[in-house]
């Protein structure tokens, strides 16, 4: 009975595997967490790698240990169980050793999180960020520049009905355009539930709070476009709110800039894309 | 004291009636039972069906996300999916089971004749099935069911929530005053029903981590009730608890229903830690490592869970002496957690290990708690958790606290006990079988929604960019087989049920305790006369 159930467990396993080496290519796959463009996200990524390799560190040490029992102190091996059941010395160790880890853990995270805190200081740009059901809206505080940002995904290929794009729900009509190099902050509000404005590659997510204003900052370093979605379940088209931020050098952004002061500014539409 | 003059009081009750009597003929005995192995089985078998429906709920949130586009739902149906999954999971599959759990084996364990309140213990398992019904209609109704997430953040359900969240909050009230009867119930039993000698520290570890779980239980339960309660009041009577526009404060909704929420998450993690520290030295044929040292560290991460719900919250704005403390607070929780792990493992070193079907299950958890209990530690640092929050690396996280955690010791006990239960063994064969299938499908659905979530992908959205399409389909894989290898489970439990070996009153080489003394399957009515614990 042993075996069969044996072969039954491999060959589904096998097909399990088959099943997930699918037609679609793994060139596009991530499996770790962006190093970003922003000295902050950087940071981040830093912590999480830190922390992450203790955790593989310490984890090797548990499970080996209970490998080692699970393996050598089996009872078809012929061994007879031992009788202690405590020892007040190895558990004042055991309690001690992953206190002190923590407070490893915690010198450079406080350090990282003063340095995110400091918002205010030296900021050259500020840009209010409003999240409404279902978009984003802009505005560049000082400048009167100010506009929406909706979803430019086609319904065709939501609804299967075209071939997805390479941006396929990372794409909007109107990019938050940015300077690189220069402090900028982020204030984020809403105007109906509470959104989460998230761009993974500049290590920011601030909640977007009806009757709230919260900050972030960040200094980008090079040029490019970073994209990234709602991160707070703010109804039925929470999926489909994403962020675009392109980041020019500061002359570009300027003109930009300017043009746009000479354009009439666009208001928020009432209406939501409904896919 | 207290319990030597209780016992003496259930001696002569017993000579007084000595005619033995099992249970009522016909199907109203379910209805009417006060009997605490009657309402231990409807319990277990309330959350085994809560749990098949909230499963297959989320079977359908995986074939949409089987793929990139939208396929068979539109997005609001999704959500509603999404939350009711949570919710039933939560408070209809876990939580009864525990307390299904405790009714069976509580006066089992301490040598008491039955609960100490059996009519109120009637009354509490009977809500359930209507709060459920109530909950599961709004499915139905007009509009559309809850659709904001287990958590209903405030100004969504509030202002903007569907008709039915009137349904859904008359629902968790009913929850609610079922949990905290139960719990009153449990912490009566423990306190007054000890057979004599039966000190708090002679206690089976299973006992006291449902001692302190049911004072939990009694703490936050009404505070979610004063939430829905706020929720209701803004909705209908012009209140503006959440509602920015009048005053009122989103955030602070979030502070009150973590602060039930984070407790909440203990609730249904402190009994599996019982149901571990009774199976693991069954099987290793050693005690279990450390008694004293479980019973505190337990205590501790029963008291800390009160003072860190704001590490959910940590992208709203907190102040950053806010954020530290709340960052300070969670990494301790690691502290008494780590001392179960490595109390575990000291208890199966150098002790005679076999692996039948329940210790299978808690060596699974043991591997698997203990890596949910990583990245929790990872999110607990707070410039970290900016980039986790509210992604699938939470979703991963927090199922792999939950599944291995919740879901797998209960099972393991259902393993465990069955045959105390019905008298009859399962089916090894099956039960491995069972085992082997639930714990590769677990892994395969969850462990690739770390790099889901690492890679940028938000939690409890209904379609997504291109590439997160590998990993998803994945995880859709692994959820189907891991569902239907739950069918399995049901298989084997109606076939011990109906026959099977018959079982020995000890049942299993290394058990030790009250449960074991007993013949299987356990009478009607046990220790109407106490046993002496010495």
């Amino acid at each position: 009975m042993l075996l069969p159930l044996r072969k039954k467990i491999l060959s589904l396993t096998l097909s399990i595997c088959l099943c997930l080496v699918g037609p679609t290519a793994w060139a596009d796959y991530t499996l770790n967490m962006h190093r970003g463009v922003t000295e902050i996200s950087r940071g981040i990524y830093q912590l999480h790698m830190i922390i992450f390799w203790i955790c593989v560190v310490v984890g090797i040490i548990v499970f080996s240990a209970m490998f080692y029992a699970i393996i050598w102190h089996r009872k078809s091996r012929g061994v007879t169980a031992a009788h202690f059941h405590e020892n007040t010395t190895v558990e004042i160790i055991w309690t001690i050793i992953p206190f002190l880890i923590l407070v490893g853990m915690a010198i450079p995270a406080t350090e990282l999180l003063i340095k995110m805190h400091d918002t205010a200081r030296d900021s050259e740009y500020s840009i209010k960020v409003t999240g409404h059901q279902w978009f984003w809206e802009y505005e560049y505080l000082g400048t009167g520049v100010r506009f929406t940002s909706l979803l430019s995904t086609p319904q065709d290929q939501i609804k299967n009905r075209d071939i997805k794009g390479q941006n396929y729900l990372l794409e909007v009509d109107n990019h938050l355009i940015v300077p690189i190099g220069k402090k900028i902050r982020f204030l984020t509000t809403a105007n109906d539930v509470v959104h989460s404005w998230w761009v993974p590659r500049l290590g920011i997510k601030k909640d977007a709070i009806p009757g709230f204003i919260n900050e972030a900052w960040a200094i980008i370093e090079e040029p490019g476009i970073y994209r990234g979605q709602c991160a707070e379940l703010c109804g039925i088209n929470h999926g489909f709110m994403p962020i675009v931020v392109e980041a020019k050098t500061e002359e570009e952004f300027n003109t930009w800039l300017e043009a746009k002061k000479a354009s009439p500014t666009s208001h928020p539409a009432n209406t939501g894309n409904t896919p | 004291m207290n319990s030597y003059t209780t016992a003496t009081h259930a001696t002569t009750a017993d000579a007084e009636h000595t005619h033995a009597h099992g249970p009522a003929p016909g199907l109203l005995r379910w209805v009417f039972t006060t009997n605490h192995k009657d309402i231990g089985t409807l319990y277990l078998w309330f959350s085994f069906i809560m749990f098949l429906f909230a499963g297959a709920l989320i079977m359908g949130v995986r074939a949409e996300l089987f793929k990139p586009g939208l396929q068979l739902m539109d997005p609001n149906f999704f959500n509603q999916l999404t939350t009711l999954h949570g919710l039933i999971m939560v408070f209809g599959a876990v939580m009864p089971a525990f307390v299904g759990l405790a009714n069976w084996m509580i006066p089992l364990m301490i040598g008491a004749p039955d609960m100490a309140l059996p009519r109120l213990n009637n009354w509490s398992f009977w809500i359930l099935p209507f709060a459920f019904a109530i909950l599961i209609s709004t499915l139905f109704v007009e509009g559309s069911a809850p659709n904001f997430g287990w958590t209903f953040y405030a100004p969504l359900s509030s202002t903007y929530g569907p008709k039915s969240t009137d349904f859904f909050i008359f629902a968790i009230h009913l929850m609610g005053i079922s949990s905290i009867m139960g719990a009153i119930n449990i912490i009566a039993t423990i306190l007054n029903l000890r057979a004599p000698g039966m000190t708090f520290m002679k206690m089976p570890i299973f006992v006291w981590t449902w001692l302190i779980t049911a004072f939990l239980l009694i703490t936050v339960m009404p505070v979610l009730a004063g939430a829905v309660t706020m929720i209701l009041m803004d909705r209908h009577f012009g209140t503006s608890f959440f509602n920015a526009g009048g005053g009122g404060d989103p955030v602070m909704f979030q502070h009150i229903f973590w602060f039930f929420g984070h407790p909440e998450v203990y609730i249904m993690i402190l009994p599996s830690f019982g149901i571990m520290s009774e199976i693991i030295p069954t099987f290793s044929r050693k005690h279990l490592f450390g008694y004293t040292s479980m019973v505190y560290a337990t205590s501790a991460i029963a008291l800390l869970s009160f003072t860190v719900w704001a590490h959910h919250m940590f992208t709203t704005g907190l102040p950053i002496w806010g954020e530290l403390y709340f960052m300070f607070a969670t990494m301790l929780i690691a502290v008494p957690t780590g001392v179960k792990v490595f109390n575990w493992i000291a208890t199966m070193f150098k002790g005679a290990l076999t692996f039948e079907t329940p210790m299978l299950f808690a060596v699974a958890f043991l591997i698997m708690f203990t890596i949910g209990g990583f990245s929790g530690l990872m999110l607990s640092i707070v410039p970290a958790d900016y980039q986790y929050q509210d992604t699938y690396f939470v979703v991963a996280h927090f199922h792999y606290v939950l599944v291995p955690g919740a879901i797998f010791g209960i099972m393991a006990a259902v393993y465990y006990w069955l045959p105390k239960w019905t008298g009859h063994m399962y089916s090894e064969t099956l039960g491995k079988f069972h085992f082997w299938l639930s714990a590769i499908a677990l892994n395969v659905t969850f462990f690739p929604m770390h790099f889901l979530g690492l890679a940028g992908m938000p939690r409890r959205v209904p379609d997504y960019a291109l590439q997160f399409a590998d990993f998803n389909r994945i995880a859709s894989t692994g959820a189907f087989v891991f569902g239907l290898s739950q069918l399995i489970f049901l298989y084997i439990v109606i076939k011990t049920i109906r026959g099977g070996e018959k079982a020995t009153s000890r049942v299993w080489e290394g058990s030790h305790g009250l449960e074991w003394t007993i013949p299987s399957p356990a009478p009607y009515h046990t220790f109407t006369t106490p046993p002496q614990v010495d």
